[in-house]
């Protein structure tokens, strides 16, 4: 019978489907997890710090003072930081066990995030218990598909992973440009007259940094102000370095200039530079800070601040507010240094003067990014050997947008002294030679 | 529907040897009659299905999820129906000003601006959250152990704002924190220890892993971890949540497939995201859902080139929290060695608690961790701290510390938590004096227990506080009945104490394990 035949050719045909499909299943090889890393990997054996990493550090054994860590106020080893985050230690533990909406919040979270609202004289703030994850998170919040964001080329990592995170629209502009920046912000004028109905609900943010990581410049932010109300986007700005370090107080970038604080729309930074705590926070308005609180990834999902971290925020930050002379000590140490290395046959200095981390780059490179990294590394050895710690400043190469050259970052803080300075400045001089010629 | 003497309330056939069937087979397998002849004919000896395969589970794994009532069902979505329209009412009040506008507004001078907020997003902020929004969020202010002391706070303009009238409602039994084992506490050895390396190297570090911020603590810290799981290697890092979402980005990329749970954790989602990777989702805890789409995928290969793909990543949590289920560990074991996955395993939940000697989730199947190619977890719950870690090969961790995110950009551990980890983490392997030993069995089978009967906790608003205390008594009640019952041993250097995790507020399934 007809049908017969045609079920005896369609159980055949799945059954030599079954087989080819067992056939391709059995052949497929997929790649190995992970590549195999080469032993001379620069950055597989990292350097061991015993003890704490403060102004004198032992490093793979050996002592030198400390110009690597991000310890700008010296605060990391301070007794009075100590002894409260000991108190708090004696009262809550370690752990809080918990995110912040199932009975993670502590007092000692209510109370940093008011200092800190105080502190930076906005309305509100919210803190994250990880640095790297606030930006991350706080960008994404608010900024969904469909958004326009414009982004400096030298945003630092976080920023980048909080913009993939979003899905927006990313324009990038020249680092500092705003020449640059208003060209964009004009041809996304002239694409919204086009489409008016979409640019009503199309966001525009602004992501800039307030002293950059990876440049050591600080951003033009009353221009930015003047573009922000000219083509109405709003700025997001990152204070992680210039947190503790910029103003008269230690409130920022804004302080320095001068800038209302609401024309900002939302500022974020990590405590775990200036306060030498671990953490970040945001504030702002409420009505941008608030939103946080349910849409922030970081915030929701995760668990809070171990409240002996947020005690040392807070009596880091009774530090600043009680003697704010010494931010004014920090930028004339960057002077110094900065002054001190000009100069040097095959480095050159990349940062402003009162930034308190800039790098030292190659002023000629030799053509290949892994020979320039391994004279860097050569000096940075070197020094480590007549007791100056450095770092070179470490880069995912694959993954950044805009990878910065190969650089040694130079980190200033209160604690170090001049002569301290002189001779980091002409170790770094000397051994620069030698290597480089 | 009443449950059965064996507990199942659903409709699931229980076999012969005592494991539970996933349910009825509906995707997947071609199953016209012909067909299956044929297949069965051409196939003997393969394994199609594994959970037939009842050797691959030592003892009988059964799960039971309560299904939601009908009237419960209809009933939430009429309350949702009339809560939205209430917000509608609402909003049309506050517009034309007859209600006053409690909420934070954009300031004056940038009215003009794109609005911020999606509308809807924020509807249901403004009109649903609100009402209930004290449900959550409650400040503590002690140690959240057993008992914890929370922060009384009132509203007087329902929820908008709260005022904290100053009294501390002392020695509240402690249902939400996630102190499984009780290694958070303020006194003891872990504390006293974590006291010491706070006064020698002080809270922050300043730097990140590649720089100079790698201590002595830390490779402490990743040689106890690893020699804890079993595995070869392990990395720690700051944050439990960054974990997964800057190391899954660093292990696949474009080209690779993500398998990921349908409930799978917010990091885990993130992490899949921005990898970049293709990702395909399977039903929860559904092995023949896995099997399908492994098939697929190896079969099918990339969608429009049909390139074959670089690597799959089997994306799993050892207990989903939001559910209490755990995972089907050997089944997916299983599935990963003959379709060469990869398998990558989020122990945030099962660390330290299940297994007899706290283990994970892969001693509580008694396999070998060395089939879970990424061992992921966190610090925070089990080891009262904070932060993650990866543990697996040697060549996977050096991988990592070369590229993960987290070592390059990210601050590391603080000194001080890395010790309480360091601590706990001796205590529960027994090399600091005390010891588990049998008891531990008991503990361990009986946290978890534990940790599923959650009291279910109803989702009342807060505003009616006769019901809410009379949720507090219900709840007490079975906790005591429980307290009696259950077997436990607490750790020995400590009072017994026991420790119950409900997920608050909105948990409407009991899980038992047996």
């Amino acid at each position: 019978m007809a049908t017969a035949t045609e079920q005896w050719v369609l159980v055949e045909m799945v059954q030599a489907l079954y087989e080819e499909k067992e056939e391709l299943i059995e052949e497929w090889q997929p790649e190995p997890l992970v590549p195999p890393v080469p032993k001379d990997h620069p950055a597989l054996n990292y350097n061991i710090v015993s003890g704490p990493p403060s102004h004198k550090i032992v490093v793979n054994g050996k002592e030198c003072i400390n110009f690597a860590s991000f310890n700008f106020l010296g605060l990391l080893d301070n007794p009075r930081v100590k002894a409260a985050a000991l108190a708090s230690l004696k009262k809550y533990g370690v752990g809080t066990c918990g995110p912040r909406g199932f009975y993670g919040t502590f007092d000692v979270h209510l109370d940093l995030e008011d200092r800190l609202a105080k502190f930076m004289k906005t309305e509100e703030a919210i803190i994250y218990s990880y640095g790297f994850a606030t930006i991350a998170s706080a960008i994404p919040a608010y900024s969904k598909r469909g958004d326009i964001v414009f982004v400096d080329r030298a945003a630092c990592f976080a920023i980048q992973k909080g913009l993939q995170a979003s899905r927006s629209d990313i324009k990038l502009f020249k680092h500092n440009d705003m020449a640059d920046l208003e060209r964009l912000l004009k041809e996304q004028e002239i694409e919204d007259q086009k489409n008016p109905r979409k640019a009503r609900v199309t966001r525009r943010f602004i992501v800039v940094e307030g002293l950059y990581m990876n440049t050591g410049t600080i951003c033009p932010l009353p221009e930015l102000v003047k573009l922000k109300y000219k083509y109405k986007a709003r700025i997001f700005l990152e204070e992680s370095l210039s947190f503790g370090v910029l103003g008269e107080h230690g409130r920022g970038v804004t302080e320095h200039y001068g800038i209302k604080i609401d024309d900002i729309d939302l500022i974020s930074a990590n405590m775990e530079n200036a306060l030498a705590s671990i953490g970040g926070f945001c504030c702002g308005r409420s009505f941008v800070i608030d939103h946080q609180r349910l849409s922030g990834q970081g915030y929701c999902f995760s668990a809070s601040l171990p409240p002996l971290l947020a005690a040392a925020a807070i009596e880091a930050l009774n530090i600043m507010e009680e003697n704010p002379g010494i931010f004014a000590v920090l930028k004339e140490k960057c002077r110094q240094i900065h002054k001190a290395l000009q100069g040097i046959s095959g480095l050159k200095v990349v940062g402003e003067s009162l930034s308190p981390a800039f790098h030292l780059q190659l002023e000629e490179s030799t053509g290949s990014r892994e020979q320039d990294v391994r004279l860097l590394q050569e000096i940075v050895d070197q020094c480590m050997n007549r007791s100056i710690a450095l770092t070179q400043a470490r880069y995912l190469e694959k993954e950044e947008k805009c990878l910065p050259p190969p650089s040694i970052r130079v980190v200033v803080t209160v604690e170090q002294t001049e002569e301290e300075l002189e001779r980091a400045a002409s170790t770094i001089k000397e051994v620069a030679q030698a290597v480089l010629l | 529907m009443r449950p059965e003497p064996g507990g199942c309330c659903c409709r699931r056939t229980v076999r012969a040897n005592g494991c539970v069937a996933n349910g009825e087979v509906r995707n997947g397998y071609v199953r016209s009659s012909a067909a299956a002849a044929a297949a069965a004919a051409a196939a003997a000896g393969q394994i199609h299905h594994v959970t037939q395969n009842g050797g691959l589970y030592k003892r009988p794994f059964n799960e039971a999820f309560e299904e939601t009532p009908m009237l419960v069902a209809v009933l939430t979505y009429v309350g949702y129906g009339v809560l939205t329209l209430f917000g509608y009412l609402r909003d049309f009040l506050r517009y034309w000003r007859i209600e006053k506008c409690h909420h934070a507004t954009e300031r004056e001078e940038q009215k003009d601006f794109v609005s911020l907020y999606q509308d809807f997003e924020n509807f249901y902020t403004r009109n649903l959250y609100m009402r209930i929004r004290d449900n959550w969020n409650r400040p503590i202010c002690s140690v959240p152990g057993a008992r914890v002391d929370i922060m009384e706070r009132q509203s007087h303009d329902y929820n908008w704002s709260f005022k904290y009238t100053g009294n501390i409602i002392k020695g509240v039994i402690n249902m939400g924190s996630y102190n499984y084992l009780g290694f958070a506490r303020n006194t003891g050895s872990c504390q006293e220890a974590a006291a010491k390396v706070l006064e020698e190297y002080g809270a922050g570090v300043c730097s990140t892993r590649q720089e100079i911020g790698n201590l002595d603590k830390h490779e402490e810290l990743e040689e106890l971890v690893a020699r804890f799981l079993g595995v070869e290697a392990a990395m720690a890092y700051g944050m439990g949540f960054a974990t997964n979402s800057m190391n899954i980005p660093a292990l696949v990329g474009k080209g690779c497939l993500i398998l990921s749970d349908e409930l799978n954790h917010a990091s885990l989602v993130l992490g899949a995201r921005l990898s970049g990777a293709t990702i395909r989702i399977f039903k929860h805890n559904n092995m023949q859902s896995l099997e399908k789409l492994l098939k697929d995928a190896i079969v099918y290969g990339q969608p429009r080139t049909r390139r074959p793909w670089k690597k799959i990543l089997i994306l799993v949590e050892g207990i989903y929290s939001m559910e209490g289920s755990i995972v089907r560990l050997p089944e997916v074991i299983a599935l990963k060695k003959k379709y060469k996955a990869y398998l990558y395993l989020d122990e945030a939940h099962s660390i330290g608690a299940l297994g007899p000697t706290g283990r994970g989730v892969v001693e509580y199947f008694g396999l070998d961790p060395e089939d879970v190619d990424v061992m992921m977890g966190t610090f925070t719950k089990s080891f009262g701290a904070s932060g993650g870690y990866i543990g697996g090969k040697k060549e996977l961790i050096d991988y990592l510390r070369t590229h993960s995110h987290s070592a390059v950009y990210a601050t590391s551990l603080s000194p001080p938590v890395v010790e309480q980890i360091i601590t706990s983490m001796k205590c529960i392997m027994g090399q600091d004096g005390t010891s588990l030993d049998a008891t531990g069995q008991e503990f361990g089978q009986g946290t978890v227990g534990m940790t599923c009967l959650c009291s279910v906790v109803w989702d009342w608003p807060g505003r009616l506080k006769y019901l809410e205390r009379l949720r507090w008594l219900v709840v007490g009640i079975v906790w005591r009945l429980l307290h009696s019952h259950v077997t436990w041993a607490g750790v020995t250097w400590s009072q017994a104490q026991l420790r119950l995790l409900t997920r608050a507020p909105s948990c409407m399934y009991l899980f038992r394990v047996a």
